[in-house]
């Protein structure tokens, strides 16, 4: 008998054309390929050092200049005219400083669909598994393999399904439900594997609630995060493109590695405390504990949705003396509808510094380097020892509801009062 | 592919935040410069107890975290010819790979600071001549070891233009 396939083995066979299953070795046909900035400096090397000449299509390549920008360094000024340069020279896009982060952009910009493969040299790139695309991250010497064939080897993961039943409460939202499905399998709990997020809890969440799963999916070492197109997926995506696509279901009788069922409708606001992100609390168990900064935005949540949440909760009030706030819109486009609504004056007003559409303080590089021994709480992904440039602060990831209501009182707070 | 070299010990989850940060990574693409840096927020005398041909021994997920090839390539310049760790994330462990560095997966409980390893990659052993112990080492599939003994991706499409595993 021979058996059904997950979205990852279907995925893969088309583009491979074999009969590509779990832990099969493939070279499959690209579909997009995208570097950023920290990471398309090296590829460009690599590129020239395979004496790659042009590359494999001009038009499914992108690179976006979001980490580093604008560029608070003469040295990385250099990697962001070695960018723009290479992307003159091979007339493929580049998105410039304000544009936005590059996994706002993909999706938003049309570039990626349903049914695709995709890489990105950011690791990332899993997001667009909230709209059906086989996405994820690779390094700079992938990048360059995949610019100059269109292709690249892939091991074909294995599937860990999560079954989410049930609706989340008022005030607790898709960000919660990521970092408790992290804290629950831990930052290693699907290596190697891909996710497929599936259920009710799922198909009621808009598509701009459902990337933050999928963006999250690295933070339990999952290849990328998968989502089943539902009629949400299929409007969103027409809205941002008019090519055709193909959606892909996993079978009935598909093989999991792994299958896990939760039902959310009892879940708390959820906090990753440092130094991983898989260290995770109900909010009732980091109460209270003061923060200095709090950060709104990232790839993770700074898109119109999770600005509209923060602003309810902070407009006609001031953030707490002993809090400071950054706001970094995900991308031009999500800014320019935030000054529309009316949400950037909000911000602007209780207090809040709104920097450039990017990747904003999230890595490190600029933006907002917290001093020694400071605390953070954050709605980007990652809470690493040193991630936002200072090694002794202390970095805490939550929803864009618990960053808000936190800096209003300085410390750590239940977001649920306000819904 | 023979290796001889002393063990530099870390735990779990060394991310690649720790194997070179982002703060030094966006800075410069001179690797040796990099590799001054490596390990710093775990270690910051790291560097300078490294000697040529050295291990660096993890315990699970090692490399998790961002795609930065940074992170192999700047181990590969302090001169450390393997890292050798329970599990690895994904993204470095095709970084390694692609880059050249030789990767190994074993139990690695009874590998401790300051041991001195000797490596068959070949042969897939691995003895610890301080504890005159055998470790059994999961071999690479054969895609990853034509690569790696290539000396990395570039290599391999210098030699092919393409992607080339028949
Ligand atoms: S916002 Fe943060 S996590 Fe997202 S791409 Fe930028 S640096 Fe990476």
């Amino acid at each position: 008998m021979v058996l059904g396939k997950t979205i990852a083995e279907k995925i893969l066979s088309k583009h491979s054309g074999q009969d590509a299953r779990a832990n099969d070795i493939v070279v499959a046909d690209l579909d997009f390929v995208m570097g950023q900035d920290g990471t398309s400096g090296l590829a460009i090397n690599a590129f020239e050092q395979m004496q790659g000449q042009k590359v494999f299509d001009p038009g499914k390549i992108a690179m976006v200049i979001d980490h580093s920008a604008p560029s608070p360094l003469a040295g990385v000024s250099a990697l962001h005219k070695q960018m723009r340069d290479f992307a003159e020279l091979q007339k493929i896009h580049l998105y410039d400083i304000g544009d936005g982060v590059c996994h706002q952009l993909l999706p938003e910009q049309g570039h990626v669909l349903p049914g695709n493969l995709v890489i990105g040299a950011d690791s990332h790139t899993c997001t667009y598994g909230a709209i059906n695309v086989l996405s994820t991250g690779v390094g700079s010497t992938d990048l360059a393999a995949g610019l100059l064939s269109g292709k690249l080897w892939f091991k074909v993961p294995e599937t860990f399904k999560f079954m989410l039943n049930g609706e989340l409460p008022k005030g607790v939202f898709s960000k919660d439900l990521i970092l408790y499905l992290i804290g629950d399998v831990t930052a290693d709990g699907a290596t190697y594997m891909a996710a497929e997020y599936v259920g009710e809890a799922i198909d009621r969440l808009s598509v701009e609630a459902r990337f933050t799963i999928s963006n999250m999916a690295i933070e339990m070492g999952a290849k990328c995060g998968l989502m089943e197109a539902d009629a949400k997926t299929t409007d969103w995506v027409k809205a941002h493109s008019n090519r055709e696509f193909e959606t892909v279901k996993a079978d009935s009788d598909a093989v999991y590695a792994r299958v896990k069922e939760y039902d959310v409708s009892k879940l708390e606001p959820q906090v990753a405390r440092p130094h991983t992100v898989d260290n995770v609390s109900p909010i009732s168990g980091v109460e209270g504990i003061p923060v200095q900064q709090g950060v709104i935005g990232t790839c993770t949540n700074g898109r119109m949705e999770d600005l509209r949440i923060a602003a309810s909760i902070l407009k006609g009030k001031k953030i707490s003396k002993k809090s400071r706030l950054i706001v970094a819109p995900s991308s031009r486009q999500v800014m320019i509808e935030a000054m529309r609504e009316g949400l950037i004056e909000i911000f602007v007003e209780s207090g809040a510094a709104v920097v450039t559409p990017g990747c904003g303080p999230c890595v490190g590089t600029h933006n907002g380097v917290p001093s020694d021994g400071e605390n953070v709480i954050s709605t980007a992904n990652r809470n690493f020892k040193g991630r936002m440039g200072n090694p002794t602060a202390f970095i805490y990831l939550a929803s864009p509801a618990t960053v808000a209501a936190s800096v209003l009182y300085g410390k750590i707070t239940d977001p649920r009062e306000f819904f | 592919m023979d290796l001889k070299g002393k063990v530099h010990k870390f735990g779990d989850d060394v991310n690649t935040d720790y194997i070179i940060s982002g703060r030094h990574k966006f800075k410069t693409l001179d690797m040796k410069e990099l590799a001054k840096y490596v390990m710093e927020d775990l270690d910051p005398d790291f560097y300078s107890k490294v000697s040529k041909g050295d291990f660096i021994v993890g315990g699970r997920n090692f490399g998790c975290g961002s795609s930065r090839e940074q992170a192999p390539l700047a181990i590969i310049n302090a001169d450390i010819d393997a890292v050798i760790a329970k599990s690895f994330a994904r993204i470095f462990y095709r970084n390694c790979i692609n880059t050249g560095l030789a990767l190994i997966e074993c139990d690695t409980d009874q590998i401790d600071e300051g041991d001195e390893l000797e490596i068959n990659l070949q042969a897939g052993i691995l003895y610890n001549r301080t504890k005159g112990i055998e470790i059994q080492i999961t071999p690479l599939p054969e895609v990853m070891l034509k690569i790696l003994s290539e000396g990395g991706l570039v290599e391999h499409f210098k030699k092919y233009g393409t992607f080339n595993f028949d």
